[in-house]
């Protein structure tokens, strides 16, 4: 009998791409459901114009380059990238900014750069820093979380449709009434004006060690990341990286001034601190990729956190540092390369 | 008393596979009978092919030697029964994927009579080491475990090192193949025995009998016989389900903690590795005078009818063993011979058993995933990389045809487990594509080479020239000088002395 023959090895292959890719969607469900409840039904409407702008964008690029855009969209990448925007972004956010964050992301960041595996920068905070150029004000509209004791006007669902598609608030409405400041933001203008993190604290934003709100949104972030370690989505290294970057030298300086500098809690609950360790510096395709490679670049990562925090002009910089580290990637992973079974420590082989 | 497991080194990475191993364990091993004709390749080992000794239309019998080795690395073959050599002619084999290759072709007389050997050897004990190795080596006996190195050699080579350890290797780790399960089951005395040749051929008084937890009856036969023949030099030892652990230097790394250095051998670090079936084609050959003519393979596989393990004389085809296991299922659709993960895919089953074959698999259509992504670099294959390498950056650089840096990231160290492969999210054939990139680099390195003769060469013939001139000018002001000196008189001697030479 004759027999075709194929490549070894002839056992399936036990990871797909989409997958992975849903999983991470699915971690971030009920930080999602949490971002809603407290925020209320705009991140609904981000995360569809992200979600919508992010498959056109990929579908009109996969033409342009000549590739199949089912194929292409099948690995469900855009989603993830359309979902950090969404989460990056205020729940009140008109849709071309949203539309425009999601476009550079997906054209510019990924697809000029070759596509899924090829990009250097992380689409979604790449799109986001456009946002943060672009529009600036825009994203100074974050409301207050809805704990019921804080007096606030909330938008109605229609409301915030509206305000969503034209930008436009209700009549009565101004931005400095549907506005209040992140943590991160009282924080830092709370200092700058010479208060101490204890007075910032009595803000009835704040909550025990970020905003109220903002702490519950980063437990569900948590405990979804938790959830991809455990499935071996993304591996420790990064998250720890991250985290001890930040927090340790949070620690130092809260440990030398408590009064002028805020506890490595707020720290780790406040911003996207949680969201960035879990979500978006464990992106494979632009973190180093090597295992001391990967902590390194999770370092990194939370020390430039920590020091646009602390001392630049942003409230927070997850987006800036995870940019920064991107083009450090390639440095990462020459130096951090792997013990090679059978070559003496520290030797190359050849 | 149990095996212990305690005191084994770390073998980075490696999967968990599916055995699939109960299908053929379930039976004893069954005898093939002798088929009407016999296949045997001249190569059928690493290094230079057997040489015939017989011509077309001799009659040979069982066990009598039928070609014999040229060259320093190689090991000779016998007849696997009696019968009359019919041709000597190119054949397809499966080390070569189903092309041909020069064999002997035996038609057999079914009588099956063996050859009557002088004299039963003497008492192995008794022999020096190289008398010993000589007598292996006429055995016929190679590396049972699929590498099919000659054992003679890998003992003589040993023998020059500082030995510690012989590692009898029964983990058998890929999935499918359960032939040296089977082996230890049925003759565990046979496999230590073949153990004590091995130390005493190579002077050395630790031998460890290694084999996978998932063949617990294996290794209490083993620790029964053991207990039998009670040579405490011998050590059973356990060690976790998880491929690649079999391949050499992965279980001596698991066994004593020690890398094998890159390029180098097991006895670099004072172990020498043979599988359980070798152990016991040795014993067989030392105290049976019987030489490497069967060997006991795996016929397994959703395509095979009755999976099994058999014992088949070395020259039965494939579709011979799988006739005798009940034919092919509707599934089959690949010949694999060896395992699911390293095993070569063969084009027909006319392709003999030869002393490599420890597996018959037949498959059914390899299970598509979706086509080839981009990857994504996500690391997964350098998780389980037993050799530590970082697939994904060697795939990037196997891509731009980087030599170097495919050099420095360790390509060549790569063992094909085929690991990456299995647990790509993106279905990369990572191991193909280095297997290509690896000939390419050495392509790269010859054509260097090459090119590096060549400017040699010419650089050498520039300087003789150069060389040649410069005595010439020397020559010349020589003569200058010397008519100088002599005067008009020399100078017409000179000349006319030129002349001559010109004449000449």
């Amino acid at each position: 009998m004759e027999f075709e023959r194929v490549q070894a090895p002839y056992l399936a292959p036990q990871a797909q791409v989409s997958r992975i890719m849903l999983q991470v969607l699915l971690a971030l469900v009920p930080a999602a459901l949490a971002h809603v409840w407290y925020f209320g039904p705009g991140f609904i409407f981000n995360l569809i114009i992200a979600a919508v702008f992010c498959i056109a964008g990929e579908a009109a690029m996969s033409i342009a380059r000549g590739r199949n855009p089912e194929a292409v969209l099948s690995d469900c990448s855009a989603l993830v990238t359309a979902a950090l925007l969404a989460f990056a972004l205020p729940s009140l956010t008109p849709w071309w900014v949203t539309a425009t964050g999601a476009l550079f992301a997906v054209v510019v960041a990924k697809h000029l750069y070759g596509g899924l595996g090829f990009n250097i920068f992380n689409p979604a905070m790449a799109g986001y820093v456009v946002i943060l150029v672009a529009f600036p004000m825009h994203l100074n509209l974050w409301v207050a979380p809805r704990m019921g004791d804080i007096d606030y006007q909330y938008l109605t669902l229609v409301e915030t449709i509206r305000y969503t598609l034209t930008g436009v608030l209700p009549d009565a409405l101004s931005f400095d009434a549907v506005s209040r400041a992140t943590p991160l933001d009282a924080m830092k203008s709370g200092l700058n004006n010479a208060q101490t993190v204890a007075e910032v604290y009595t803000l009835p934003i704040m909550g025990d060690f970020g905003g109220r709100g903002w702490e519950w949104i980063g437990n569900f972030i948590a405990i979804g990341g938790f959830w991809l370690l455990i499935n071996k989505v993304i591996r420790w290294q990064i998250p720890v990286g991250v985290g001890l970057g930040l927090l340790v030298p949070a620690g130092l300086l809260w440990l030398i001034g408590p009064d002028s500098n805020p506890s490595p809690g707020f720290h780790l609950f406040a911003g996207a601190t949680l969201l960035c360790a879990f979500f978006i510096a464990t992106d494979p395709v632009s973190a180093a990729t090597s295992p001391k490679g990967r902590f390194v670049y999770g370092l990194g990562i939370g020390l430039l956190i920590f020091a646009i925090r602390r001392w630049g002009s942003y409230s927070d910089g997850v987006a800036f540092a995870v940019l920064l580290m991107n083009m450090a990637v390639p440095a990462i992973d020459y130096l951090t390369r792997t013990h090679i079974v059978g070559h003496a420590e520290g030797e190359e082989a050849s | 008393m149990s095996a212990p497991t305690y005191d084994l080194g770390k073998l980075h990475g490696g999967l968990r596979l599916d055995g699939h191993k109960q299908q053929s364990t379930a039976q004893p091993i069954f005898d093939v009978p002798v088929p009407a004709q016999l296949i045997l390749p001249l190569a059928q080992h690493v290094g230079d092919p057997a040489q015939p000794i017989v011509s077309i239309g001799e009659h040979v019998l069982k066990g009598q030697l039928i070609a014999e080795t040229e060259g320093a690395l190689g090991a000779p073959i016998h007849a696997s029964s009696s019968g009359k050599v019919v041709a000597i002619e190119p054949w397809p084999i499966s080390r070569r994927y189903g092309e041909t290759a020069p064999c002997i072709v035996i038609e057999t007389d079914g009588e099956d009579r063996a050859i009557e050997r002088a004299d039963t050897p003497p008492d192995y004990d008794s022999l020096a080491p190289e008398v010993l190795e000589q007598l292996i080596l006429q055995g016929g006996i190679v590396g049972l475990g699929g590498a099919v190195f000659p054992t003679a050699q890998k003992l003589m080579q040993a023998n020059t090192c500082e030995l510690e350890y012989l590692i009898l290797n029964g983990v058998e780790c890929e999935p499918y193949i359960s032939c040296d399960d089977l082996l230890m089951r049925e003759r565990a005395d046979a496999v230590l025995s073949g153990g004590q040749i091995l130390m005493h051929a190579l002077g050395i008084d630790v031998c460890y009998v290694v084999v996978e937890s998932d063949k617990p009856q294996a290794l209490h036969l083993l620790e029964d016989a053991l207990n039998e023949i009670g040579d405490d030099r011998i050590i059973l030892k356990q060690v976790p389900t998880i491929y690649p652990s079999g391949g050499e230097d992965q279980l001596v790394q698991l066994v004593t903690n020690r890398e094998v250095p890159s390029g180098g051998l097991p006895s670099d670090v004072g172990c020498l590795v043979q599988n359980v079936g070798t152990a016991v084609a040795i014993h067989d050959w030392i105290h049976h005078n019987e030489p490497l003519i069967s060997r006991i393979t795996t016929v397994t596989g959703p395509g095979v009818a009755m999976p099994m393990n058999v014992r088949a004389r070395i020259g039965t085809t494939v579709a011979d063993i799988i006739n005798f296991a009940g034919g092919y299922t509707d599934q089959a659709k690949h010949l694999i011979i060896g395992g699911p993960m390293t095993g070569k895919s063969v084009s027909t089953d006319r392709v003999p058993v030869v002393k490599a074959t420890n597996c018959i698999l037949v498959i059914a259509e390899v299970p598509s995933a979706g086509p080839e992504l981009p990857c994504i670099r996500c690391g997964d294959c350098a998780a389980v990389c037993p050799v530590q390498l970082l697939p994904q950056q060697l795939f990037w650089y196997a891509c731009a045809d980087d030599e170097k840096h495919l050099r420095s990231y360790g390509l060549t160290d790569c063992i094909e487990c085929g690991c990456c492969d299995l647990v790509c999210p993106s279905h990369i054939p990572l191991t193909a594509d280095f297997r290509i990139a690896k000939g390419r680099i050495q392509e790269m390195a010859d054509e260097k080479a090459r090119a590096e003769r060549a400017r040699k060469r010419f650089e050498a013939r520039n300087e003789r020239l150069e060389r040649e001139r410069s005595k010439r000018v020397e020559e010349l002001a020589q003569q200058k000088e010397e008519a100088r000196r002599a005067g008009p008189d020399a100078i017409a001697e000179i000349l006319r002395r030129k002349q001559q030479q010109g004449e000449d």
